[in-house]
């Protein structure tokens, strides 16, 4: 069962972007500007719109699997091995959805090995309960290549924190492709701001944080974005990302880490309860 | 926003065009390029600087950085957008050597990645990334050339058709993606 849902998931997920995504790129098209970035915006819109009318992939870098899962923590596994019904999963997805291999068996590369799109990177979060939640995303490398993480010190604070985020956008340009989704992991520790960083640039457009003053950081956050000039692909304009999203976590008295995961504007997630 | 250019490239681009054209034009080619990709960018540059027949002649020719999903029954190919150049930078130098007098790609060039294109009187073409779908329609044919071990990444000769890029880097020093940015940017 684990292994089809996710098979469905890997194609669902890289033949329809998602709606929050198409919408804010739609209400993009009326607040761009930059003629050359409204013509892009416009462009993207219909690439989203042929490749769910045709079921293609929208990109060719159908990205590394990436697979969040929420598990109660009364849920006992029959049948076999999770991980490999997860691998199989994605292996079969992205042979029935014509998908491409993206992913090297060796990071390395001192030997010669294709990974047939996987390993899949799995999270597991066990939660209260008997369910199952799957977060299925597909992560393109050319935001992720652009991400960044870095230890701060307290005393930096929250300025530090608004230009790390411009700095890495700036710097990414139209490596990214923008428009973006910044996500923005704060606070934890060296590995765990990062999964926050990755958490927060899979969640919706239209999910907000609940803290009223994270929230508040994520409005300025995409103003101050938004005025680098970057704009769609790269070309100049408003629009250079849709939303930055905050995750934040406790950390050491001595210590701020923050991480920023860029996403592209084919951001490609999906979820399901199992 | 400029006028549409129409550009043919069946046999390469020409050195008239090369010299007309300008960072921020809109252009639409249609002829022959020729793909790369990082794991096929190492072995042409290994056969240009060991003196080794290339599988095709890189002559005028345009290259395309680019690995496309594979084809479905009755498609000529994948979705076949983009992929970033500047992973290939450290080849150009190597490929315009070689003949090649321009790169389609996505993402910025600046420094020392820009400086081949002045030096060899290149130009870059940025395509929309994340656009695969849609680019896919302006690809009409698709040849393996050479390294078809490499999948996703084998040498391609791709016949394309109206196939809409930006001039980013032009002969003349003009760099698009930092002139659109400062155009763009607001003061704080």
């Amino acid at each position: 069962m684990l292994r089809d849902t996710v098979a469905r998931l890997i194609v669902e997920a890289n033949y329809n972007i998602p709606t929050d995504i198409l919408q804010a790129l739609r209400d993009a098209v009326d607040r761009e500007e930059s003629p050359l970035g409204r013509r892009t915006l416009e462009q993207l819109v219909r690439n989203y719109e042929v490749a769910a009318a045709e079921r293609r992939p929208v990109c060719q870098d159908s990205g590394v699997a990436v697979v969040m899962l929420e598990v109660g923590q009364d849920v006992h596994w029959t049948g076999g091995s999770m991980q490999e019904a997860i691998y199989d999963g994605v292996r079969e997805g992205t042979r029935t959805g014509y998908l491409r291999w993206s992913v090297t068996g060796d990071p390395t590369r001192m030997l010669n090995r294709s990974g047939e799109e996987t390993p899949a990177v799995i999270h597991i979060d066990v939660v209260p309960g008997s369910e199952v939640r799957i977060l299925f995303a597909s992560k393109g490398f050319g935001a992720e290549n652009m991400s960044a993480l870095k230890m701060f010190v307290p005393a930096d604070g929250v300025p530090a924190i608004t230009q790390f985020v411009l700095d890495t956008v700036d710097r990414a340009g139209a490596n990214a492709c923008p428009p973006i989704i910044v996500g923005v992991g704060i606070g934890g520790t060296f590995e765990s701001a990062a999964l926050l960083a990755k958490k927060a640039v899979l969640r919706p457009l239209d999910v907000r944080n609940p803290r009223a003053d994270v929230r508040q950081l994520e409005v300025e956050l995409l103003e101050r974005v938004n005025e680098l000039g970057v704009g769609p692909q790269g070309l100049g304009g408003r629009i250079t990302a849709l939303g930055v999203n905050i995750e934040v976590h406790p950390t050491h008295i001595a210590g701020l880490p923050v991480a920023v995961n860029l996403g592209c504007h084919s951001t490609r997630r999906i979820s399901t309860m199992l | 926003m400029s006028h549409v250019f129409e550009l043919k490239c069946q046999n390469g681009i020409s050195e008239h065009d090369l010299d007309r054209l300008r960072a921020g034009d809109s252009v639409e080619l249609t002829g022959q390029v020729i793909s790369v990709r990082d794991a096929s960018a190492v072995r042409l540059a290994a056969a240009i600087r060991e003196g080794h027949p290339l599988p095709i002649s890189l002559e005028d020719q345009i290259l395309y950085a680019v690995g496309p999903s594979p084809p479905k029954p009755g498609q000529i190919i994948g979705s076949a957008g983009p992929t970033t150049t500047s992973r290939m930078a450290r080849f150009l130098p190597s490929l315009f050597k070689a003949g090649a007098r321009a790169i389609i790609g996505k993402g910025e060039l600046h420094g020392d990645e820009a400086a081949p294109f002045l030096s060899h009187g290149a130009v870059y073409f940025g395509a929309i990334g994340g656009l695969g779908a849609l680019l896919a329609k302006q690809i009409s044919s698709t040849r393996i050339v050479a390294y078809d071990d490499l999948g996703p990444e084998a040498l391609y000769a791709l016949q394309i058709f109206a196939f809409p890029v930006v001039v980013i880097i032009d002969r003349h020093g003009g760099n698009f993606h930092e002139i659109a940015r400062t155009e763009w940017r607001k003061a704080r």
